[in-house]
């Protein structure tokens, strides 16, 4: 193991100066600006505060926690304390700089205005900057007092802060919901009132306080518990999860079900192309072609329009195009995956990525026009009827993507715990070996690529219903890299972590409005601290949380009986 | 009877000629070693037999049918399975699933077995991992059979991939060096694995191995290779006394003496 040097309070300034930084960037996007506005909790702390004052807490975190192991509580205190007066001197500095340097030439948001808002309510010049750096100084101070704490208290209070955030940006979701009794308590018009904050942030460290220490105990109930009666557990929990999505779009209203649609189209995408990237290792970055194969074939078979193919074939309904679309989306897989799959690595991702755009720009072409409508697009798409009911509203839908992504998940985990997702696993982690042992390389990534394309193709067609009409826009190339950033955040070859990334990347940015305008600019954020800080994914797979992190702790392992194992030396 | 018989095997890289005319035959339920110095084409020659490489000129035969210039799955699943030089396991996953994946051609399960799971494959998973945890008993790893391959101590990796090379059911196994890295009391054991390899489970072992205390040991045949070429072959016995083995391994003038090094090598005394 690499020995650590220690942690001095350079590192510490050094640490801060990134936050600094980072601070100064988000001023000069016009991000704080933006969310001055914004209160978290009304009339007291605002947006931009909380986003300006986690530039210093969390380099002061960082760097007291560090301080901690060889400089004991004191050091702690001065590492977070520089880390933060270092943060805040940097933002200080771009306040007073503004004016003088006429900043403004080049960053339009170095306004007069922002320098306001960067310095504390009702300060000006130097002594405003004074005052903001001891408010930085405090606030690392805080940081560094929370390092204090034991790691279980520690991290229910972080916790706790970064839910009470949240939920008081989410106050527009969250006040459809919650009875309007308890909105009126916890929701001002304008974010948290002051009780409600306290109450909520009171509320959410006690259950993340006691789940902390509840939960391995749980486990280990589990764990003893009979098998007999785990099954019984895990089907009540099953049937339990269920009941609650089914019940989902009755609690979230109109809008919230449009959101929960979207997310439930890059889950059953992303569920696909799990196999492909998470299971068998094949990185493709053309997988929006087979979403947008599956919502073509939908369009061109049920429109009203395009008169040449209804010259051909008959106008069909939702469910008759359904079959035709999955199975046009698995034929276009086998048929890329034949000549591509015997390429490795970096190739194949290439010709994946071109795949992709060549279906896009077909789609587009006006040669192609009277087949598949061109720039224009294709209306009139038709929607899921039957048993004399008709899918119109995001409720509706809701059920019809809920189904698909129960039978997505089904069908990938039984694939995963099968002799196929042995196959896939060899050739992800050995491709020569996984020859040795039979598995014909061939089959068995092309299983894993039709697999995917069909799942593609499904989430394609319900799409194409969905909006009802399409443009070729919709099939960029951006698609296809969201959702290979939905595996990576939630983890790869996870089908639990498929969702939650799915909810992070694609639903919280669509309820987050107020980010609207910053979307891809934290969302490029989060994936750089992602793959610095958690490259395994919020909720990783087992086995590529341990190819990710080899070089940390193995798990411990009983002693060698013999004692032999000690002079062996295992090779890297 | 001779099970694997390589005839007149030629192998180039560019201008390097790695194997010349090379004749070997493994009799069936023999251990056959290849030695020779580093560079010799030992491994070179592995890779001719596995599929992995295609040699210019001549035939590979196992069980009487030509295999040269197929692919490695399909001489894996014709019986031939081997170990590695640096080991090559699935690191990450669990000792079973190692094995399971070492089953994989007998196994039968396709996409929609593997997605309806009807009672045929359920018996058929259960029936693998019985046969799985047998063979872990074999190499005495089935204690440890939910252990992550990586985090076992370096012998026992060795002898797990032993293991999954022995789950494909082949009636050859090619080690390549399996107890290289060992400490004296690990390679003993691991001699005495290769021996109820053949004795227990009738299997025919192609060895390539460096420790000659081994060789000696247990081979049936051995066949000494140098520059690519094989330049001797018989038993322990002769092998030791040959004077170009000797040479090869030594350099001129060693032979003329009483090859006393490689005596001290083979550990004889």
């Amino acid at each position: 193991m690499r020995t650590e040097r220690p942690f001095t309070l350079v590192d510490a300034a050094k640490l801060g100066l990134y936050g600094g930084i980072a601070a100064v960037l988000i001023s000069l996007v016009g991000m704080v600006d933006a969310f001055a506005k914004k209160d978290i909790i009304a009339g007291v702390v605002s947006m931009s505060q909380v986003l300006l004052g986690a530039m210093a807490f969390t380099p002061a975190l960082f760097a007291a926690t560090r301080a901690l192991r060889n400089g004991g509580k004191g050091g702690a205190l001065a590492a977070g304390a520089v880390a933060g007066a270092v943060a805040a001197l940097l933002v200080a500095l771009l306040a007073l700089s503004i004016a003088p340097l006429n900043l403004r030439a080049i960053f339009v948001n170095a306004t007069p205005k922002l320098v306001n808002e960067l310095l504390p309510v009702g300060s000006e010049g130097l002594m405003g900057a004074t005052i903001l750096v001891v408010a930085g100084i405090v606030v690392g101070l805080l940081a560094a007092l929370l390092t204090w704490l034991p790691a279980t208290l520690r991290r229910s209070t972080l916790i706790s802060l970064g839910a009470v955030t949240l939920i008081a940006l989410l106050k527009d979701v969250f006040s459809v919901i919650i009875p309007t009794d308890v909105g009126r308590f916890v929701y001002k018009s304008n974010g948290l009132s002051v009780e409600g904050a306290v109450v909520l942030f009171i509320t959410i460290l006690v259950i993340a306080y006691l789940w902390q220490i509840l939960q391995p105990r749980l486990n280990r109930a589990v764990d003893r518990m009979p098998e007999s009666r785990r099954r019984v557990l895990s089907f009540v929990a099953t049937v339990g999860l269920l009941a609650l999505l089914f019940a989902l779009p009755v609690l979230l209203g109109s809008y919230l079900s449009e959101v929960a649609d979207l997310v439930g189209f890059y889950i059953v995408m992303a569920l696909g192309l799990n196999v492909v990237v998470g299971f068998a290792g094949l990185l493709d970055l053309g997988y929006v072609a087979f979403f947008a194969i599956g919502a073509y074939t939908m369009a061109v078979l049920t429109t009203p329009e395009l008169p040449l193919v209804r010259s051909f074939i008959p106008q069909l309904s939702f469910w008759a195009a359904l079959p035709i679309s999955v199975l046009m989306a698995l034929l276009a897989g086998v048929f890329l995956g034949v000549p591509v799959l015997k390429t490795r690595g970096d190739y194949l991702a290439i010709i994946t990525l071109g795949f992709g755009e060549i279906i896009r720009l077909l789609v587009l072409s006006d040669a192609l026009k009277p087949v598949m409508g061109g720039a224009q697009g294709v209306t009139g798409i038709a929607r899921p009827e039957g048993f004399g009911m008709r899918a119109d509203s995001p409720q509706e839908f809701y059920y019809l993507i809920l189904i698909s992504i129960l039978i997505a998940w089904f069908v990938t985990s039984r694939l995963k715990k099968s002799r196929l997702g042995r196959a896939w696993m060899a050739i992800r982690e050995d491709e020569d070996v996984a020859a040795a042992m039979s598995i014909n390389l061939v089959g068995y990534k092309l299983a894993a690529f039709a697999t995917g394309a069909t799942l593609a193709g499904l989430s394609g067609a319900f799409f194409g219903s969905k909006l009802g009409s399409m443009v070729p826009a919709s099939f960029n190339v951006l698609v296809s890299i969201n959702v290979l950033a939905v595996l990576i955040v939630g983890g790869m070859g996870s089908l639990p972590g498929v969702v939650v990334g799915a909810i992070a990347l694609i639903g919280l940015p669509e309820l987050l409005r107020e980010f609207n305008e910053f979307r891809w600019w934290v969302y490029g954020a989060v994936l750089v601290m992602m793959m610095l800080y958690r490259p395994e994914g919020l909720w990783p797979d087992a086995t590529r949380e341990r190819e990710l992190l080899e070089d940390k702790e193995p798990n411990v392992i009983d002693e060698d009986p013999t004692g032999l194992a000690e002079d062996a030396t295992v090779p890297t | 009877m001779e099970l694997l018989v390589a005839k007149g095997i030629n192998k180039r890289f560019g201008g390097l000629q790695a194997l010349t005319a090379l004749d070997i035959s493994v009799a069936e339920n023999t251990i056959h070693s290849v030695i020779g110095p580093n560079g010799a084409g030992k491994t070179t020659f592995f890779n001719c037999i596995t599929g992995f490489y295609t040699p210019e000129e001549g035939s590979v035969i196992f069980e009487g049918e030509e295999i040269q210039g197929m692919s490695p799955d399909r001489v894996a699943s014709r019986g031939i399975s081997r170990t590695y030089q640096n080991i090559r396991l699935f690191a990450n996953v669990t000792v079973l699933e190692n094995v399971l994946v070492g089953m994989h051609r007998h196994l039968n399960t396709g996409w929609f077995g593997a997605v309806f799971k009807p009672p045929k494959v359920r018996r058929e998973e259960k029936s693998a991992n019985d046969d799985a945890m047998e063979i872990l008993k074999f190499v005495e790893l089935d204690k440890k059979a939910d252990f992550v391959a990586k985090n076992l101590p370096y012998g026992e990796q060795r002898r797990l991939e032993i293991a999954r090379a022995l789950a494909s059911r082949p009636s050859v196994v090619l080690l390549d060096e399996p107890t290289a890295g060992m400490n004296p009391k690990e390679s003993e054991d691991t001699t005495t694995l290769i021996r109820r390899l053949r004795d227990e489970r009738r299997l025919t072992i192609l060895l390539i191995e460096h420790d000659m205390r081994v060789v000696m040991n247990v081979s049936d045949q051995i066949s000494v290779l140098d520059f690519g070429r094989k330049i001797a072959e018989g038993d322990a016995l002769a092998i030791r006394s040959n004077p170009q083995v000797i040479e090869a391994y030594l350099g001129r003038g060693a032979a003329t003496g009483s090859g006393y090094g490689l005596r001290e090598k083979a550990g004889v005394n």
